[in-house]
């Protein structure tokens, strides 16, 4: 049986793991490329590295950054963060990374997940959604959470998936660093009515948090970063857990 | 333990550099190449792949690399693509494949409850061959895939996704996994291993 992912986020800035609490006051919280060993050997099944500075000046450094932290990890490493062209994308692959995650270049210039699905497959495509929740409606967000585009995230999302994208993370902003749960209304409509998988992000505080993002939510991974970061919840206890709830889970 | 040479062939499919980077944890290098001869001369042949079949195919035709696979005598592993490559045909835009395993290669249908790619951690059973070798059964690996060879006489592991699939096919000395090795944790490197330590 297909089992449910838990995927450690390392927000990156300058080279360093980061952590903010709405996407704002971010604090360093380790070496990523021993971070990334860690998770690999406590279980996590899949990495997620996300570059939040991504100055053009930055992004050499980065790939070598990639490189750095792929040749650790034996699970599916994940690299988003300024992604522009199929050129990133390239370098990023051949740096080790297995599959991108794009986010505001997407969305300004959406012929891009067309031109990413098309040279390197679906599968490698990760379309990321910042999500606002406001007055009722899930707004998409830009650079970082940073801009507002007024769009509906579901909209967003079902044309990505139209054009190629191949996996969903959603972010919700309003639940991002508050450790009070993950959205779950806007989780269940996407991974109940997209056909490719989604990652639920943002608000994991608790076990039981993640039950219910598989639940009531229905996702297909769920990612956490400040959590795991801090040592506050083991990806092992996590998984014992969910399994003991009759979640599938890899142990 | 004596150095084993392996050589990855080169070619327009997907990222090859994970797998690379799992022979360097193990303790082994390999050479990525399309050169017949350093590919004829290798004591293992890895042939990986993410990508789409007939384009990959093409790149191979015109490079002549397709004899040259199915004249390989030291064990070939096909990896993801690189199997489904290896099988008969495939759905995927109409494909006439290398031939080597007697298998189909199909499309996922449709189905609820079983989102196309199939992909993440899946179970893997009905081991056989010592490409499997002390690799428990219900053991996780890693699949990414829209496309699968059925269940057949080459088969060596397998997978369920709402109908039974081929995980491992074997024949001679070819062996394909659908799943990334590469990507699998403990189990993957187990597989790697094996195949590194393979007895023609």
């Amino acid at each position: 049986m297909l089992t449910k992912r838990i995927i450690p986020c390392l927000d990156i800035r300058d080279g360093r793991t980061v952590k903010g609490v709405r996407f704002e006051n971010l604090k360093d919280v380790g070496d990523p490329v021993e971070l990334g060993a860690f998770y690999a050997g406590e279980g996590a099944d899949e990495l997620v590295f996300l570059d939040i500075t991504a100055t053009p000046e930055e992004r050499k450094t980065l790939t070598s950054l990639v490189t750095r932290i792929a040749m650790h990890l034996n699970i599916p490493f994940t690299v988003g963060g300024g992604i522009r062209s199929i050129e990133d994308v390239n370098a990023l692959l051949q740096a080790g990374a297995d599959k991108i995650s794009v986010n505001t270049a997407a969305f300004r210039n959406p012929v891009l997940l067309d031109r990413l699905a098309a040279e390197f497959g679906s599968q490698c495509v990760v379309l990321a959604i910042d999500a606002r929740l406001e007055q009722g409606d899930w707004v998409v967000y830009l650079n970082g959470g940073r801009q507002s585009t007024g769009a509906s995230a579901w909209d967003w999302a079902r044309e990505g998936v139209d054009r190629g994208a191949g996996e969903i993370l959603l972010t919700s902003m309003t639940h991002d660093g508050t450790r009070a749960g993950f959205a779950l209304d806007i989780t269940e409509k996407f991974s109940t009515g997209l056909p490719v998988p989604v990652i639920a992000s943002g608000g994991a505080g608790t076990l039981d948090h993640f039950r219910e993002v598989f639940h009531q939510g229905r996702a297909d991974a769920a990612l956490a970063a400040g959590l795991f970061h801090s040592r506050e919840m083991m990806i092992g206890d996590l998984k014992r857990y969910l399994l003991e709830q009759g979640i599938p889970v890899r142990l | 333990m004596m150095a084993v040479s392996v050589a990855i062939i080169k070619y327009n499919a997907g990222n090859i550099r994970s797998v690379l980077f799992a022979l360097e944890r193990m303790g082994f290098s390999a050479t990525v190449t399309d050169d017949p001869g350093d590919i004829f001369q290798a004591d293992r042949v890895i042939f990986p792949g993410v990508g789409e079949a007939s384009s990959a195919m093409a790149y191979l035709r015109e490079r002549k690399l397709d004899d040259l696979i199915r004249n390989l005598k030291q064990p070939v592993l096909g990896i993801c693509l690189g199997m489904q490559l290896m099988c008969s045909r495939s759905e995927e835009n109409d494909t006439q494949c290398l031939g080597i395993f007697g298998e189909e290669v199909r499309l996922f249908p449709p189905r609820e409850g079983f989102k196309v790619p199939h992909m993440g951690w899946d179970t893997v059973g009905n081991l056989k061959s010592g490409l499997m070798e002390g690799v428990e059964a219900g053991s996780h690996v890693y699949f990414v895939h829209s496309y699968y060879a059925g269940p057949g006489t080459d088969t060596i592991a397998e997978g369920s996704y709402g109908l039974p699939f081929s995980a491992g096919l074997a024949r001679d000395n070819f062996y394909g996994v659908q799943f990334h090795p590469e990507k699998s944790a403990g189990a993957g490197e187990r597989i790697l291993h094996n195949f590194l330590d393979l007895k023609i």
